[in-house]
């Protein structure tokens, strides 16, 4: 019998980043701007697709891929009542999405035809951050009753961010939230990163989010 | 909850080296795990020894390697080692830093038993 060592060098997550290059492969090919849409539970995900929805309606045809634990639809026919395709993801309890499940989820939505892809994953701050989905973005939803220590706490999610969204500004008035101590957290993980302060329930601020949507979707069919 | 995947990731990898390399057994695996990584490594461990069983890598020893988070700062140029979360650069108190090293997360090498090819 011997012993010997072996040299891998292996990243432990290559699997998950080959099918991801594939999935940016596809995205590319058929001129899809695709966001990885990311919060907690409650921060605003399906209320902000369905406020994206309705403010790109004519503009962009945008199709969801729905990121659930359970095998509820509650989230996909929201979307689908919007007018918009949706296919929902079970992840069977897992805490995130990865590459291999938006593969899947691809080969039931007409990609050529879409302008724009929203990946709603699961509700969670750490372990989404890990997982690369081949999207073209990573996008984050914070919303104020949350509490503006959030970077402070999950900086691993917010060093990866393309776009910060705060949501539920419309509370500010009554919940405490310090925002220049939120965004010195922020600025110190990600300086200079590009955020967006919208209220689902007022609308305010959705219009400079969805034409941020529209302007890099355009540069990608250029 | 993602150091299931990730643990059903590492033993993909060691038993694929591992066989490719007419292993009969993995006694130790090397995994190199950068500070800004956000693994667990006693949750990687507890499923390991639950995942690993029937395989060439059950009983292996896993070895976690830290490395360090380098940052540069923007403002002045200067380069340092990350000892805590959000600390400012210790040469001008910027917060304008860009990650040099520390997202590192790699199988760096397994160590295997082989029949030497004589019999007992």
């Amino acid at each position: 019998m011997s012993v010997n060592r072996i040299p891998v060098v292996e990243k432990i997550l290559s699997a998950n980043d080959s099918i991801a290059a594939l999935n940016r492969k596809r995205f590319d090919e058929t001129k899809t701007f695709a966001v990885n849409l990311m919060a907690s539970p409650g921060a605003g995900k399906t209320s902000v697709i369905l406020q994206t929805i309705a403010a790109l309606t004519g503009r962009l045809k945008l199709g969801v891929i729905e990121g659930d634990t359970a095998p509820v639809t509650i989230d996909a026919d929201r979307v689908i009542d919007a007018g918009m395709p949706a296919v929902q993801i079970n992840t069977g309890g897992d805490c995130h999405l990865d590459a291999p499940m938006i593969d899947s989820g691809l080969k039931q939505l007409p990609l050529e035809e879409l302008d724009l892809l929203i990946v709603e994953n699961v509700g969670n701050l750490v372990c989404p951050a890990a997982f690369n989905l081949g999207t073209h973005a990573n996008v984050l939803i914070a919303s104020i009753p949350e509490g503006d220590d959030k970077p402070y706490k999950y900086p691993a999610i917010y060093r990866g961010l393309d776009v910060l969204i705060i949501n539920k500004i419309d509370l500010l008035p009554y919940v405490r939230f310090n925002m220049d101590y939120f965004r010195t957290g922020v600025e110190a993980l990600n300086p200079g990163l590009t955020t967006f302060a919208i209220s689902c329930t007022t609308g305010e601020g959705i219009n400079a989010w969805t034409d941020w949507l529209v302007q890099r979707s355009a540069e990608l069919k250029r | 909850m993602h150091e299931l995947a990730v643990t059903e990731s590492i033993l993909e990898i060691a038993n694929r080296h591992a066989a490719a390399a007419g292993a009969t057994r993995i006694t130790d695996i090397h995994i190199t795990l950068g500070k800004l990584s956000s693994i667990v490594d006693d949750s990687v461990q507890f499923y390991w020894d639950i995942i690993s069983q029937s395989t060439l890598a059950q009983g292996a020893t896993l070895h976690f390697n830290r490395v360090p988070a380098r940052m540069h700062c923007n403002d002045c140029g200067v380069e340092f080692e990350m000892l805590a979360e959000l600390s400012p650069c210790p040469e001008c108190g910027s917060f304008q830093l860009k990650i040099l090293s520390g997202d590192e997360f790699f199988l760096e090498s397994i160590e295997i038993e082989k029949e030497a090819g004589e019999t007992q």
